[in-house]
């Protein structure tokens, strides 16, 4: 449904994006993860027809970003980081434009946005300017959907939303993905990988890798732990001073650790945390989550930029 | 550092604010000791803002009683303000000037002298591995060294407490990380750290954790003690069971 072929922007001395190449099925709902300075929003734009790409090409249901502009924009509904409806038209009238631009009516489509628009319906008089941040989340959504597009373009959707908030929003996501749309949508929380079918994780302008979330944590190269202790600040010092530790990485509750020797045993570790005065030691072996392999994907693409250089 | 009760940094009793009928802050009560990294928790809208900007001396609470390193944020706020730093992710450094130029004009705003500056400078970016982006323009950066650089700005002039308004947002996961160890030690030296955060991974490196929803407290303790309360695996589950009792995930993982 998506096809990026060798796609490359530069802003003046900055490459923005460096060859990238993606293929995104139809009806899929597909993850873009990397933080912000990553690229996602320079695709996006180039997606949507914005953006002209200095080299590479990029089609949308087979037709192409640059020659079929036009077609491209009734077929997408995207939704822009940056809150970009008109601030002083109430909520309804918002809807109302983006249905007339697109030569459609909000009864027409009322089906496929009812499940989101119901909830701020009792607010459609009130200013979009004057609304929530999840409000807004909701009518942006309600707006890049009114003309029944085949596929959705999210760039930051949750991006300073909270974590019940975006959650809800995932559910959305969900639903109309049942509906036959194909989402490509962008996020930095590592954490909502695992709600796409697939992803891609992006770094500096390049693909690191393009799997479903269960494949991205199978490719993880060395068995990991968790680590957890009494005294969190000694018990990270203690693992990074530990000569067979390779990376040692806090994550929530625990600390994630992996070591320098293949198939461990972990009995050296924890006589090692007990030698240095920890408490309440507990080790477990654990399977990698996207933000560790994240960072072990990262770690390569910085080794390899070094001999590069 | 041992965090102890009676070395109280931030004081708040009842503290309401109100804009109009609406009710932003509803009796808010709680301490904050010194060293201690407070977490403070909660849904859009549900009012962390309003009371950060009150307890910066920004904005006035409408009443309660309120004390931020022993200053009173009704007639105090100029003392407040030289004992506190601010970071958050919208804000942090001036683009056009350099590191060192950054550091020069905030130490000089705080009333610093150009050599107290030079050597807290020094010190900052040694700890950092940046000393050799002195005379670096900010805009040239990469995002990660920006807001560990601001957050070194931020305590320049070694204040009592500082206050973090999501300053992790869209930074890639091994500089948040890097982040999290520049506060632990600022705090390992004494320095109160008031943190708001969207990830609740970060939530577990608090000492204490609170959660508002709709304008009230509505949970306050450690982390662990939050997770037994709640009987909840993660501070992800504890902030959904705290902000949103009626929420059900529907969403299934079958991947």
């Amino acid at each position: 449904m998506i096809k990026i072929h060798n796609l490359s922007k530069k802003y003046a001395e900055v490459e923005a994006i460096k060859s990238i190449n993606l293929q995104v099925k139809p009806n899929e709902l597909f993850g873009l993860i990397g933080p912000d300075g990553a690229g996602k929003t320079t695709l996006f734009r180039i997606l949507t027809t914005l953006l002209i790409a200095d080299s590479g090409n990029a089609a949308l249901d087979g037709l192409d970003v640059v020659a079929d502009y036009k077609k491209i924009r009734e077929l997408i509904g995207y939704m822009p980081g940056r809150f970009s409806l008109y601030q002083d038209l109430s909520v309804e009238e918002n809807l109302s434009f983006f249905a007339t631009v697109f030569g459609t009516t909000i009864e027409e489509n009322y089906d496929l946005i009812a499940d989101i628009y119901k909830q701020i319906e009792p607010f459609k008089k009130r200013l979009a300017g004057k609304l929530s941040g999840g409000m807004k989340q909701k009518l942006a959504l309600s707006c890049a959907l009114i003309h029944k597009p085949k596929i959705l373009l999210l760039d930051e959707p949750t991006t300073g939303v909270d974590a019940v908030s975006r959650m809800e929003f995932w559910q959305m996501l969900k639903k109309l993905q049942q509906k036959g749309i194909t989402i490509l949508v962008s996020t930095p929380y590592m954490d909502e990988a695992s709600l796409c079918d697939r992803v891609a994780l992006i770094q500096n302008g390049q693909i690191l890798t393009v799997d479903t979330p269960n494949g991205i944590s199978k490719s993880f190269s060395k068995p990991l732990f968790a680590v957890n202790a009494s005294n969190k600040y000694q018990l990270i010092n203690d693992l990074r001073n530990y000569d067979l530790a390779a990376t040692v990485y806090p994550f929530g509750e625990f600390v994630h650790v992996t070591l320098k020797i293949k198939n461990p045993d972990t009995e050296p570790l924890k006589s090692y945390l007990i030698s240095k005065g920890n408490k309440e030691i507990q080790v477990g072996a654990i399977e990698a989550t996207i933000e560790d392999c994240f960072m072990e994907l990262m770690k390569n693409g910085e080794r390899r930029m070094n001999i590069e250089c | 550092m041992n965090i102890k009760k009676e070395n109280i940094e931030i004081y708040v009793r009842n503290l309401v604010k109100k804009f109009g009928s609406f009710v932003a802050n509803d009796h808010l009560n709680f301490e904050v000791y010194k060293g201690e990294i407070f977490g403070f928790l909660g849904a859009n809208g549900a009012g962390k803002t309003t009371a950060m900007r009150i307890l910066c001396g920004l904005s006035h609470p409408t009443s309660g009683e309120i004390t931020v390193a022993g200053y009173d944020v009704y007639k105090q706020t100029e003392l407040i303000k030289k004992n506190i730093g601010y970071m958050s992710q919208k804000f942090s450094l001036y683009e056009d000037l350099t590191v060192i130029e950054n550091m020069e004009l905030y130490g000089g705003i705080y009333g610093m002298s150009r050599k107290h500056i030079r050597e807290r400078a020094g010190e900052l970016l040694s700890r950092l591995q940046m000393e050799h982006t002195r005379k670096v323009l900010i805009a040239s950066l990469p995002l990660g060294w920006k807001q560990k650089l601001a957050f070194s700005v931020a305590i320049l002039h070694q204040p009592r407490i500082v206050f973090l308004d999501e300053p992790t947002g869209g930074v890639d996961p091994i500089t948040r990380r890097q982040f999290w160890d520049l506060i632990y030690e600022a705090a390992h030296e004494g320095i109160t750290v008031f943190v708001t955060t969207h990830y609740m991974d970060e939530a577990e490196y608090c000492d204490r954790v609170t959660i508002m929803v709709d304008g009230r407290i509505d949970a306050l303790d450690t982390p662990g003690l939050l997770k037994e309360r709640y009987q909840a695996a993660n501070m992800n589950d504890v902030f959904i069971k705290v902000a949103r009792p009626d929420f059900q995930l529907t969403i299934n993982n079958e991947q």
